[in-house]
């Protein structure tokens, strides 16, 4: 089944279209890897005071508002060139053992993130300045998982390289 | 003599050792690209304010302040482990023209942060509290902006030569 899906995907003109011009790979892999920094980097600082090491000045909510659009707005530029990158190549991927892992762990992420969000959304509608101070161990928690998953992500991203 | 030293390079047991191992490579290289993000994530935050795009709400001392030991750190770290990942197949990486490239870009992009500090950063408690940024201070984080894009894109690059 997966097979047949990816022998037909690479049989289709955009996917020989890929294959055929050499620049097309390295230059959209290029810009998947500068939109993974600007991601890891934003998550990062915001994980990292999530887990109250770095940033503490600022609050949550704060923090939340600024690097959240950048997020998405990054994960919208991985989704694309990503999925350029499968159409090129879809052997390389979609049978990999090491792209399966990375996309649970992507789609654990974003579950975690929208349910922290979500939390969050509602303290600041219950009147409160930030985080609930009764949900801290819930943000040191998300923290934690989120900061885990993103570099798991990025690692297993550079391993589909070298995996079957 | 130049040739040599990569030579020897290729022959100190860390790079045989990581030629020679089936995960070495990948392993190193995963940190390598992960230090990378963080290197060029922390600039672009800086970049994108002395450009007025981003943060502005955040003084330019300040934000540079908080946001530079994470690059360093990373930096150190991206240095440590390509310097590993070059010492394994040395002579062959130095031959290449994205190898070359991106130490010229990169070492652009450590001129161009260091005429900054020297000059329009002296200046920072005068122009960097509010908006707009001096045209100076524009253009030297556009060039940072497009240095960083071009290090990454050539070091993607080295892999498919």
């Amino acid at each position: 089944m997966l097979d047949d899906f990816i022998h037909w995907l690479g049989a289709t003109p955009v996917s020989q279209l890929i294959q055929k011009v050499f620049w097309i790979i390295p230059t959209v892999q290029a810009v998947h890897i500068l939109a993974i920094s600007v991601v890891l980097a934003s998550m990062a600082m915001f994980d990292l005071r999530l887990l109250g090491l770095a940033g503490k000045r600022s609050s949550i909510a704060s923090l939340s508002r600024r690097f959240m659009p950048w997020l998405w707005g990054a994960l919208i530029v991985l989704a694309a060139s990503g999925s350029i990158l499968i159409v090129g190549e879809p052997k390389r991927s979609l049978g990999n053992l090491s792209f399966l892992l990375k996309m649970c762990m992507l789609a654990t992420v974003i579950i975690v993130t929208l349910g922290f969000q979500a939390v969050l959304k509602r303290d600041l509608k219950g009147g409160s300045a930030d985080l609930a101070p009764a949900h801290g161990s819930l943000a040191k928690i998300t923290g934690l998982l989120s900061l885990s998953l993103w570099v798991g992500i990025a690692v297993a991203g550079r391993l589909i390289a070298y995996t079957g | 003599m130049f040739d040599r030293f990569l030579q020897w390079l290729e022959s100190t047991p860390p790079a045989i050792a990581i030629s020679e191992s089936s995960w070495l490579f990948p392993g190193i290289e995963s940190v390598h690209v992960l230090a990378i993000a963080m290197v060029v994530g922390s600039i672009t935050m800086v970049d994108l304010r002395l450009l007025d795009i981003n943060l502005r709400e955040r003084p330019v001392g300040e934000l540079i302040a908080e946001v530079l030991p994470w690059t360093w750190t990373s930096f150190a770290v991206a240095v440590c482990s390509g310097a590993l990942l070059f010492s394994s197949n040395a002579t062959k990486y130095w031959g290449t023209v994205p190898f070359r490239a991106k130490m010229v870009l990169l070492a652009l992009a450590g001129i161009n942060m260091l005429a900054y500090h020297a000059t329009i950063h002296r200046s920072v408690d005068l122009w960097g509290r509010r908006p707009p940024t001096p045209r100076a201070a524009k253009i030297s984080g556009g060039l940072s902006l497009g240095l960083w894009i071009g290090v990454v894109t050539l070091g993607r690059w080295i892999g498919f030569v």
